[in-house]
């Protein structure tokens, strides 16, 4: 078991950062910290995929000295994938940050529960 | 009828980008009728392919550019997928079409027009979700999905809806990195991200038993995240706050067309890539049917215990989606049926309560609560017809579609497991008396005399776009009500081809 986990410690530390970033987007009730757990869990999911595309003692795959056997060479798609990946993390990031500015802007804080509070007491004082 | 045809879903998809980048140069009442072209012309192209593919009688797979797959990246069209693509067009058309008076009413007029490109996106979004023979698309247009539904949400731009599509958005980020996780775990251990590959790669891996764990780790974080983004008990919490903030048209577009888009492709996932038997080994199922129950029993108790008109509908939203994954957990042949016409029910049914909900309410000068709703099927009185006519279908009577989707429900328990036959009749029959109680109180209510003529009653606005919407939406639950025949079998026909 301990040696599995050896063999793949890249990946377990994957799947421990993701978990450490999926709990706080979910639970924690600060805005920026959930923001900052998004992208700990959006880059543990690109680390696990990187680490799985990389074979030891391969080329990048970019064809050099005329060497045609793709063997030779490491597989470009995961790279290609978490590219992808950082993009939409990315833009979700942005437009996560745009809305959190404009609670910031209207409530003045950044704790989702306070922000609760104000919006059920000003819903209390429309009645 | 040529194999051009073929073509159609590729061209639709890159005419939504076109139009969603010219949307944003547009004004609004421009951009409005470029989302409404687009909707019918590719309700119209889909018929097309639909007509072609059914004529076939076989799916086709459509190689975008000139690698074959595994290199490749491929759209697969097939009978359901052109079905679901015409229903969701259809229902993004009639929404658009109904939904122009809340919009003009609740949205700033220089940001109308972003309104109807993000339209465009969700449309684009649901197309490729339909269509796309590739995870890795998938995940891509999942979360072009979730960012174009949260602009959606985000248009009426006061405190309380940039807070509920917060809420949103988190909840849907949460489920996307399920998803993508379990998208990388399963390409992980099988080094394909096409549809057919994959499925190839699954079913040796099942055959010689290896990687049983992560395999079976990647099948539900796929399944999870996916229920996760469609609002599934106990992830539901989001929608009462967002439907209830949000402008009636973008709560119509979001629980009629975006939760139902990640539901199918759950199913496509389950057939194309697990393939059914595969994926009931894996007892995913199990918990999916479990959250699917408790959602149908949790939402109507929400439900039930609101006192604000969108916000009941909203809880009565999470409860429908309880039931199209009850139904994917239940059986693979009928469960399956019964959860794609639910999905086709509740697609069709929702838009129309909640446009009609927002007829209503400006009509008693923008009441939510109940008291002050007395009699307003009176005063709008398409609204009210329309209103009780979904009502109807969602409490399940006779002569709509509701009652055929109860039906298929039930037929599908007494094939399945002897617990699952009990709970599913016992969840039918608790929602069934509850979907009765609020949705009846609130038909009662509308359609009682008022004490008092309400003092801030707004004139009386002809709104043709809005009576044709909600009667095309009233006709066609009651025409498949009565004759539902033909799209269950070919519901049928299409799962067994898939």
């Amino acid at each position: 078991m301990l040696r599995i986990l050896w063999d793949s410690r890249i990946q377990s530390a994957a799947v421990i950062l993701f978990a450490v970033g999926f709990t706080t987007l979910l639970l924690n009730r600060n805005l920026m910290k959930k923001i900052v757990g998004l992208n700990i869990m959006d880059t543990a999911a690109y680390l696990f995929l990187t680490s799985i595309g990389y074979i030891e003692g391969r080329l990048p795959p970019i064809l050099a000295d005329g060497v045609a056997d793709a063997s030779a060479y490491v597989n470009p798609l995961p790279a290609g994938l978490v590219l992808t990946g950082i993009v939409v993390s990315v833009s979700v990031t942005a437009v996560l940050l745009a809305l959190s500015l404009r609670l910031y802007k209207r409530y003045h804080t950044l704790d989702l529960d306070t922000i609760y509070r104000i919006v059920h007491e000003e819903a209390e004082e429309r009645e | 009828m040529s194999s051009f045809v073929l073509n159609f879903p590729l061209f639709m998809i890159i005419l939504c980008l076109v139009c969603a980048a010219v949307g944003t140069l547009l004004p609004r009442a421009a951009a409005r009728t470029v989302s409404l072209s687009l909707a019918a012309l590719c309700l119209a192209a889909i018929f097309c392919v639909f007509l072609y593919v059914y004529g076939a009688g076989q799916e086709f797979e459509y190689r975008m550019g000139h690698y074959p797959h595994p290199w490749g990246n491929e759209l697969k069209i097939g009978i359901l997928e052109s079905l679901f693509g015409m229903a969701f067009s259809l229902v993004l058309f009639l929404s658009l079409l109904g939904g122009k008076d809340p919009l003009d009413r609740l949205v700033e007029p220089g940001k109308g027009r972003f309104f109807y490109v993000m339209a465009d996106l969700v449309l684009v979004a649901l197309l490729v979700l339909v269509y796309s023979n590739d995870l890795f698309t998938g995940y891509v247009f999942i979360e072009i999905c979730t960012l174009a539904s949260c602009g959606i949400l985000m248009i009426r731009g006061n405190g309380r809806t940039v807070l509920a599509s917060t809420r949103y958005l988190i909840f849907s980020l949460t489920g996307s990195g399920l998803f993508l996780f379990g998208v990388i775990i399963l390409y992980n251990i099988t080094g394909h991200l096409l549809m057919p590959d994959l499925k190839e790669a699954v079913g040796a891996l099942t055959a010689s038993g290896a990687y049983r764990f992560p395999f079976l780790a990647s099948v539900s974080l796929v399944s999870i995240g996916l229920a996760v983004k469609s609002g599934l008990f106990p992830f539901h919490l989001w929608m009462a706050d967002t439907y209830g903030e949000a402008v009636p048209t973008s709560s119509a577009i979001l629980s009629g067309l975006v939760t139902k888009g990640y539901a199918f492709f759950l199913v496509r996932f389950i057939f194309d890539v697990t393939g059914p038997d595969i994926f009931w080994q894996s007892g995913v199922q199990n918990v999916l049917f479990a959250m699917g129950a408790a959602g149908v029993v949790m939402g109507s108790v929400g439900a039930i215990q609101e006192n604000n008109l969108y916000r009941m509908i909203a809880y009565s939203s999470a409860a429908q989606i309880g039931y199209i994954y009850m139904g994917i957990g239940l059986s693979a042949d009928l469960g399956l049926t019964a959860a794609l016409f639910h999905i086709l029910l509740h697609a069709l049914t929702k838009p129309a309560l909640f446009l009609s909900a927002s007829r209503l309410s400006a009509r008693m000068g923008g009441a939510l609560k109940f008291r002050n709703l007395q009699g307003a099927g009176y005063y709008e009185p398409a609204a009210g017809v329309y209103f009780t006519a979904a009502a109807f279908s969602m409490i399940g009577l006779p002569f709509t579609m509701g009652f055929i989707s109860k039906y298929l429900f039930g037929l599908a328990a007494f094939r399945a497991s002897t617990p699952k036959l009990v709970l599913t009749l016992l969840v039918l029959a608790v929602s069934t008396v509850l979907n009765t109680f609020y949705f009846a109180r609130t038909v009662l209510r509308i359609y009682n005399a008022p004490k008092k003529p309400p003092a801030e009653r707004q004139p009386a606005k002809d709104l043709p776009s809005y009576i044709i919407a909600g009667a095309l939406f009233a006709l066609i639950n009651v025409a498949v009500g009565i004759l539902s025949g033909p799209l269950t079998d070919l519901l049928g026909y299409g799962l067994s081809l898939f």
